[in-house]
């Protein structure tokens, strides 16, 4: 075990930083499916975190969700845009990360629990920002969006990490 | 080998039924509550308008009145009618709040995030002088 980052790991961590962005791109391109309430979107970026979380380890997903947060809330984005995309990413993988160490769920289980704590972050940032506890209404809408992008997203990831076994591809 | 494949693929599946499980009863929670919130919730009298978190006015929901919410360049036109609020028109970009449902329910609310408006309703008991009815 070497104790830096290989070339290779940068390299492609970066890979997948930048197919994350085009992906949050290509979303903000789809329009929203249901107007009356914002923040339902399918998580496409969500992909290449799970793929990382499963392939690599959690502190990688990390990074490359923050680096992904910050260059899209630059490129396409406001400071509010940011704050919620940051609690929702955080919430989203600290608890992906704690079902997957227990070890009961598969990936698809994990992507759902991920998929609702973004929900469930960005609701309440928006609680704290706005000072609006009624905003919690939201998330019975949310919750069940949430669930249908993380089965995407895990069925979406599975497939990825099967496919694109990163372990046996390079010697990291 | 073969041992070691099949405990792992008896692994695989009791997984898949833990996601099952998992998912059914995430949407058994989300339904229950729904179904409190939809039944405990009664017709409330007062729209509450807040913009930035600070109180912008309170009106009654049973007299039929427009009201303008300026803010800064923001503006939403609030209308209230037959016992509903809704927003008519809004300097908004996403038109989340003009195309929302009228509510008349306590504890409903029409949220617009880039005015920073929030129209709240809300039953008060006592009918001060401030409400005649």
């Amino acid at each position: 075990m070497k104790k830096h980052l290989g070339i290779k790991k940068v390299a492609f961590l970066g890979l997948c930083t930048a197919l994350a962005l085009l992906l949050a791109y290509v979303e903000s391109l789809i329009p929203p499916v249901f107007a009356a309430v914002p923040g339902i979107k399918m998580g496409l970026p969500n992909i290449v975190i799970l793929y990382v979380l499963y392939s690599l380890d959690v502190r990688y997903a990390a990074t490359v969700s923050l680096v992904r947060l910050c260059i899209s809330s630059m490129l396409f984005g406001n400071a509010m845009a940011f704050a919620y995309s940051l609690a929702g990413a955080v919430l989203s993988l600290a608890v992906m990360w704690a079902l997957k160490k227990t070890n009961l769920l598969s990936g698809t289980g994990v992507s759902v629990a991920g998929g609702v704590c973004h929900n469930i972050g960005q609701v309440l940032v928006a609680m704290v920002l706005l000072d609006t506890p009624q905003i919690a209404y939201y998330m019975l809408v949310l919750s069940v969006t949430g669930i249908i992008a993380g089965v995407f997203v895990g069925v979406c990831g599975g497939i990825l990490v099967k496919r694109v076994p990163v372990g046996k591809m390079f010697k990291f | 080998m073969g041992k070691f494949k099949d405990i792992i693929k008896k692994q695989e599946s009791r997984k898949a039924r833990n996601d099952v499980i998992f998912i059914a009863s995430l949407l058994l929670v989300v339904l229950v509550l729904a179904c409190v919130l939809f039944f405990s919730a009664e017709e409330g009298n007062t729209v509450r308008v807040t913009v930035d978190g600070r109180l912008f006015g309170e009106y009654s929901l049973l007299e039929n009145t427009t009201v303008e919410i300026v803010n800064g360049d923001g503006y939403n036109l609030l209308i209230i009618e037959d016992g509903k609020a809704y927003v008519d028109t809004a300097s908004c970009p996403d038109g989340i709040c003009s195309s929302h449902r009228p509510v008349s329910r306590n504890g409903e609310s029409i949220i617009c995030l880039p005015n920073k408006v929030v129209i709240e309703i809300h039953t008060v008991t006592n009918s001060g002088p401030d409400i005649a009815v």
